[in-house]
């Protein structure tokens, strides 16, 4: 069965269109690479499955239940975890307070994500504000794993970090799908790092999905024809 | 030590060793300021919590102010004429008892909290100022229009309601009565500001929707604040009744919430202490400018506006620096 599943999906910013059809699945214990261009509607997608916007047409369940009418709070109890782009972490609270008020009963706790992210704990009476980049992106994949989801999204995880800083997180989310076992669904525009995780990949174009399938079925011809790479 | 905690302790302190000098010397209307400063810190310590933690800009935290003040006139005007307060379906008598009068305080303040706050969360921002000022002024009116309980003249209280083992007609121990009360509130309020409680409400006031999408409701973190906020201020609306031995509707008007505000802003909104500070200095303010003049408002308005101007995190912040204390 499907953990996440989102069916002929459309939806609108006031007048304006911006999802047509999206369709995606995604299985327990797997990771789903979403892809497309700048405006495609990536993060719009991604605002519909956490309810920051309500789609007008297809539906929407996560884990057999339909989530299309639940508030934010609730999908996000329901098990859906989001590391939203731009990271914005809670920026007059410090590491610390960030984790603890976003803590949910669960697996996850301060100690284990001290664990995946020891920097973290050095920085844990530091307002996040005063965080470098990285180490916020660290904080705000904190941050959801404390609430236990049993799928995670990655909102343009790496975006604007320093190489080094963006392979630490990208061996966070390897370490996350080999011993979390949860759902992750990423959204990034490496296709090289996306290749050492990604099982799947769903790719959208103009609002639409355009392609679906194994990572590893990506040919030159439609990355080349959707992503431009 | 960090240096605003050791402002917070020195303030403290400070309010503590002013009375207690009066009284060495024999100056009992010192002790009365003291006591006035301890009152209004304490409301302000209230609604610093809706307004500091909360984000919460709440016009009409008077009206919770005044409940607390009526909590006490009515029930010590029942007990002093000893006349019931309801005869049916059970004989509900009146009480001069401090902790009695507190404890109604707090539940008909949180109550009244509870139903403000139910309904004017729901608006944000210059909505919300206007509908809690709207609810202010409905309670002010109520208080003005009920001639069983004074009215607009008010009501008085002849004798000051007693705490066991306590003489509260002696300054300087009804002083420390509410001194000790502002300090467990204070030591409350510090450990509820680093609950997962106070993190998800600070967390809110940062960012709404964002807390939303690691699970945590905002509607119902700001309303428990918001009667958790009200009930403390109800609490120092039946301590300031009982000072002055006096209530009237004076206490609901949106006056008395500006006031409120003012002492959070010139301390510092969201500091702990910030209240304390503001009080003591409203209250120093209003006893000798207002000896010199009786423009003295004027002065003060100009000293607010350079605090908002220069002094973001008001008095607190601009002698400890932008962030606030975390241990």
């Amino acid at each position: 069965m499907n953990l996440l599943q989102l069916s002929h999906i459309s939806a609108f910013y006031g007048q304006s269109q911006a999802l047509f059809d999206v369709h995606l699945k995604l299985k327990a214990g797997e990771v789903l690479a979403l892809m497309g261009r700048n405006g495609m509607g990536k993060s719009t997608t991604v605002k519909v499955i956490c309810r920051m916007l309500k789609h007008r047409g297809g539906t929407l369940s996560f884990d057999g239940q339909n989530i299309a009418d639940l508030p934010s709070y609730k999908v996000a109890r329901a098990g859906i975890g989001l590391v939203p782009e731009g990271r914005r972490c809670f920026p007059n609270l410090t590491v610390l307070e960030n984790l603890v008020a976003s803590a949910r009963p669960g697996n996850w706790d301060g100690a284990k994500v001290n664990e995946l992210f020891p920097r973290l704990a050095e920085r844990k009476n530091q307002m996040a504000a005063s965080l470098s980049g990285g180490e916020q992106q660290m904080l705000a994949i904190g941050r959801a794993l404390m609430t236990n989801p049993r799928l995670l999204i990655l909102d343009e995880a790496t975006e604007g970090l320093a190489p080094v800083v963006r392979q630490e997180i990208w061996a966070a989310i390897a370490q996350l799908k080999q011993e979390s076992g949860m759902a992750i669904l990423v959204i990034d525009k490496s296709l090289k790092e996306l290749a050492t995780v990604a099982d799947r990949a769903v790719i959208l174009e103009k609002g639409r999905s355009v392609w679906a399938g194994e990572f590893a079925a990506l040919s030159p011809e439609i990355t080349d024809r959707y992503l431009g790479v | 030590m960090q240096r605003e905690q050791l402002i917070n302790a020195t303030t403290l302190l400070a309010l503590l060793a002013v009375p207690l000098w009066a009284w060495y010397v024999d100056e009992p209307f010192t002790i009365t300021l003291a006591t006035k400063v301890a009152i209004f810190a304490l409301a302000g310590v209230g609604l610093n919590l809706a307004l500091g933690l909360g984000g919460l800009v709440s016009f009409g935290h008077a009206a919770f102010f005044g409940i607390g003040g009526y909590a006490m006139g009515i029930l010590a005007s029942h007990a002093q004429t000893y006349t019931p307060l309801a005869s049916w379906p059970f004989l509900l008598e009146g009480t001069k008892s401090m902790p009695v009068i507190w404890l109604v305080a707090m539940v008909m303040s949180g109550l009244a909290a509870l139903a403000v706050g139910a309904l004017s969360l729901r608006t944000t921002g210059v909505y919300f100022i206007m509908i809690t000022l709207a609810f202010g002024q409905m309670f002010f009116y109520f208080a003005i229009s009920w001639p069983a309980y004074g009215g607009e003249d008010g009501l008085s209280i002849y004798v000051r309601n007693g705490f066991p083992g306590l003489n509260t007609l002696d300054p300087i121990q009804f002083f420390m009565l509410c001194y000790v009360l502002l300090a467990v509130v204070l030591f409350f309020f510090a450990r509820l500001a680093k609950s997962p409680f106070g993190m998800a409400l600070n967390a809110a006031r940062q960012n709404d929707e964002r807390v939303q999408t690691v699970g945590i409701t905002p509607y119902r973190l700001r309303l428990v604040a918001f009667v958790i906020s009200g009930a403390v201020t109800g609490l120092a609306g039946a301590l300031f009744a009982d000072l002055n031995r006096f209530v009237s509707p004076t206490m609901l008007s949106w006056q008395t919430s500006g006031e409120i505000m003012v002492f959070i802003i010139l301390g510092g909104v969201g500091r702990l202490y910030g209240p304390v500070i503001g009080a003591g200095l409203f209250i120093m303010l209003e006893h000798f400018l207002g000896g010199l003049s009786e423009f003295w408002h004027v002065y003060l308005g100009v000293l607010l506006l350079l605090v908002v101007l220069f002094a973001r995190g008001g008095l607190i912040g601009l002698l400890a620096g932008k962030e606030v204390a975390h241990d």
